[in-house]
């Protein structure tokens, strides 16, 4: 096998690029949580960053096809690898007891991975293909609504007074945090970092994000569910 | 604890080819005293006695040594103790009247023999793709202590070394990847001098014949270092990682 090749073929090498996307996607989010945050403390502000957001060429043609490659990727990766997974072990055990020596968390990636993508379709029906339509098919720029306002805010606003489609968001956001549960250490693990003197508070800032990112989206939705 | 009667689901495989079932036994007046291997001794002199076959198991040392005595036992490689081999399992961890399932280490690069054999030559090609240094050893070789070596890097590498091949990450492990295995078998080197020299190609040949075998890819689900009987630490597999890596890198 040629380096070249190995860098990408060896089961190794899937690992690394599993982590490197599944780190980029969490960078990601975090980003995205914080434009969210926005919502809640500064309506104004949040138009605005949302507005450069979706207009600047850099993060429109730059950023979102990585963005996208990186979504795909992760997600082709992971059932691929999934599927070379069961086929390593052609017959089953009669009898099995996983909990004993693993999580849930570790055990189920492929289910809690493909429901955060499964919501991804909604998310985009929502908010990614209207603001699309809007911007490069009717060719409207501005960003702006019929009243010469900043459109984002009000129709943030008004995809979360649905009490069902933020209950579905919610339910999205718990499976993401079982994923990230197991996710944002494994990465550091795939990577050869998860040791001695970091082991342990990689494990720590694991459990921190993978709670406390996908908590403050519940938060921010439940918070324009009930306030409008 | 007076003696126990337990029924055993034991995989019976008359050969490769062979389906193979679960089969129900019944043994009795099994002492706590009794190491797991040796109530499967109780078991095949009764089926000697009654004309049948008995079960086909591997074991060699009896001591928690040689690896072999691949057994999965109600669900956990090498049964429901840690840090410990079949042969190691006392019978006392059972109570009378258990059902205790026994099956052969499950992966596609450990094919069944019979029974609960399997063949686990896939970790003897991983080691021979690698797993050693080269010296020469034609009467003058250099002593092992003229190389000083740091306490730390020492300790470590031995804990490596402690691996005994026995396959039951790979048992346990959903995925059936053999990462721990080779993870201990690179570390051990990669960890010491002498290691060095063939450091980059140790990594990749290893690596390359272990997918080679068969063996799923690792989600670093840490169930391999639960049931691992040498307390193989997860800290192998990173180690493995970043080592190849580095060869990558180095092209
Ligand atoms: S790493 Fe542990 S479980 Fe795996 S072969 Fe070595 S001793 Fe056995
Ligand atoms: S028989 Fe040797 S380790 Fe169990």
């Amino acid at each position: 096998m040629s380096a070249s090749a190995s860098i990408f073929q060896s089961s190794i090498a899937k690992k690394y690029w599993m982590a490197i996307s599944g780190l980029f996607l969490m960078i990601f989010l975090l980003q995205h949580f914080a434009i969210n945050f926005l919502s809640v403390i500064s309506p104004d502000l949040f138009n605005e960053v949302s507005h450069f957001m979706g207009t600047n060429p850099l993060v429109q043609f730059g950023l979102q096809p990585v963005l996208m490659f990186g979504v795909i990727y992760h997600l082709a990766m992971g059932i691929r690898l999934d599927m070379q997974n069961r086929a390593a072990r052609p017959t089953k055990y009669a009898y099995e007891k996983p909990g004993e020596s693993s999580t849930w968390m570790s055990r189920n990636m492929i289910i809690t991975g493909l429901t955060i993508f499964a919501f991804l379709g909604l998310h985009f029906y929502d908010f990614w293909i209207p603001e699309i339509t809007t911007k490069y098919v009717a060719g409207d720029i501005s960003g702006l609504n019929a009243h010469g306002e900043y459109r984002y805010f009000e129709e943030l606003v008004h995809k979360m007074s649905d009490p069902i489609r933020v209950g579905i968001y919610c339910v999205s956001f718990v499976l993401l945090a079982l994923h990230l549960m197991h996710g944002f250490q494994s990465a550091f693990q795939s990577i050869g970092a998860r040791v001695g003197k970091y082991k342990n508070l990689i494990i720590g800032l694991g459990k921190a994000y993978a709670i406390a990112v996908p908590a403050g989206f519940i938060v921010i939705a439940l918070f324009h569910l009930i306030t409008h | 604890m007076s003696n126990m009667n337990l029924t055993l689901k034991i995989w019976r495989q008359n050969g490769p080819d062979d389906k193979g079932k679960m089969v129900e036994y019944k043994v009795s007046d099994i002492s706590e005293h009794m190491s797991f291997l040796e109530m499967m001794d109780v078991l095949n002199e009764q089926l000697i006695a009654k004309g049948e076959d008995p079960v086909a198991f591997d074991h060699d040392c009896r001591e928690g040594i040689c690896g072999m005595c691949s057994m999965f036992i109600n669900g956990e490689a090498h049964g429901p103790d840690r840090a410990i081999t079949t042969c190691q399992l006392h019978m006392r961890t059972f109570n009378d009247g258990d059902t205790i399932y026994i099956e052969p280490w499950r992966a596609k690069a450990f094919p069944v023999i019979k029974d609960l054999m399997v063949d686990r030559s896939a970790f003897d090609r991983i080691q021979h793709a690698g797993g050693y240094i080269s010296v020469n050893t034609s009467g003058n070789t250099q002593d092992a202590n003229a190389l000083p070596i740091a306490k730390a890097a020492a300790d470590e590498a031995m804990d490596a070394a402690t691996c005994i091949g026995c396959g039951a990450c790979v048992a346990t492990c959903k995925n059936s990847s053999a990462m721990l295995f080779v993870g201990a078998k690179v570390s051990q080197y990669a960890l010491l001098p002498q290691g060095q020299v063939e450091a980059a190609e140790r990594v990749k040949n290893m690596v390359e014949q272990m997918d080679l075998e068969g063996f799923g890819n690792c989600t670093n689900t840490g169930a391999c270092e639960v049931e691992c009987p040498k307390g193989i630490s997860l800290e192998n597999i990173a180690r493995m990682n970043r080592e190849l890596f580095k060869s990558m890198v180095a092209g």
